[in-house]
């Protein structure tokens, strides 16, 4: 499990790699919200392109990112779904929430 | 029904052991020539099964998981999860989507995935004892793959 984090005046963009399970997503979701909170930028871009599992914590994981770009007023949106993290996601409603793109 | 061959794995419901209990499951169950979409379909819902036990079964302690898995003539195959932890007072309400007694990071999806990817799962608890979860698949496997193109 890997995370790589860049950012623009426009865009936060955080890369996932490996398993996203419940253990790993703790460190992951501590740099992601350090990054978020300290930019400004209106947009934050997961990207999921090199997640090679995930399972209902992947979903919590946009979830609580969802919160906190929100409060500080940015959009999430998350790309490079396969096809079976896109339907997970769609089941769990996000779609109303953040932008889904698939791979 | 007869099992052609089962194992018996047992973990501490220490987090690390998430992804060992997925894989070794998912591991066993390619006796049975599942496809790729099958295996991960077994590995998402173990890992749903097993991470509850974790967060909800044990909180805040360490406790043993237990974990049998068999497989069957004609691509069947059966995986047990249990804990004896804290139980679930009612499992109906449990296993509704989005319902969590935790929030934070938990969606309160766990069961849900674990009823789209499997065929079958039945839930038994008891307060103060633990929970079993069971889940069962049937794999149409490599064959079926092939066929679709
Ligand atoms: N092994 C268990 N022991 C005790 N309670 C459990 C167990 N498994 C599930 N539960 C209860 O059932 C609820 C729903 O479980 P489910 O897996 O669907 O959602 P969650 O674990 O809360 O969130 P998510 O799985 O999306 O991270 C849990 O919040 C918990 O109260
Ligand atoms: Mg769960």
């Amino acid at each position: 499990m890997a995370i790589r984090i860049s950012s623009t005046p426009v865009r936060v963009t955080v890369e996932l790699s490996g398993e996203i399970d419940h253990h790993n997503a703790a460190a992951l979701r501590l740099e992601a919200d350090e990054a978020i909170q300290r930019s400004l930028a209106p947009n934050v871009r997961l990207d999921f392109g090199e997640v090679t599992f995930m399972d209902s914590s992947g979903i919590g994981f946009v979830l609580g990112r969802y919160r906190i770009a929100e409060s500080c007023g940015s959009h999430i949106e998350v790309v490079n779904l396969s096809g079976r993290n896109y339907s997970m996601m769609k089941l769990a409603g996000l779609d109303r929430l953040v932008t889904l793109k698939r791979k | 029904m007869k099992a052609i061959n089962e194992m018996r794995l047992q973990i501490e419901s220490r987090s690390v052991n998430e992804a060992f209990a997925r894989a070794t499951v998912a591991a066993f169950a390619a006796q049975l020539d599942p496809n790729i979409e099958e295996i991960s379909d077994i590995k998402t819902a173990v890992s749903e099964a097993v991470t509850n036990c974790i967060v909800h079964g044990y909180a805040e302690k360490v406790g043993r998981i237990y974990i049998w898995a068999a497989i069957y003539d004609n691509g069947h195959f059966k995986v047990k999860i249990r804990d004896k932890g804290c139980g679930i007072e009612d499992v109906r309400q449990a296993m509704e989507p989005l319902f969590t007694t935790l929030g934070g990071e938990r969606a309160g999806l766990g069961f849900a995935v674990m009823e789209s990817f499997c065929d079958k799962i039945k839930v038994i608890s008891k307060v103060g004892k633990g929970t079993t979860v069971t889940l069962e698949k049937h794999f149409k496997g490599r064959d079926a793959d092939n066929d679709r193109g």
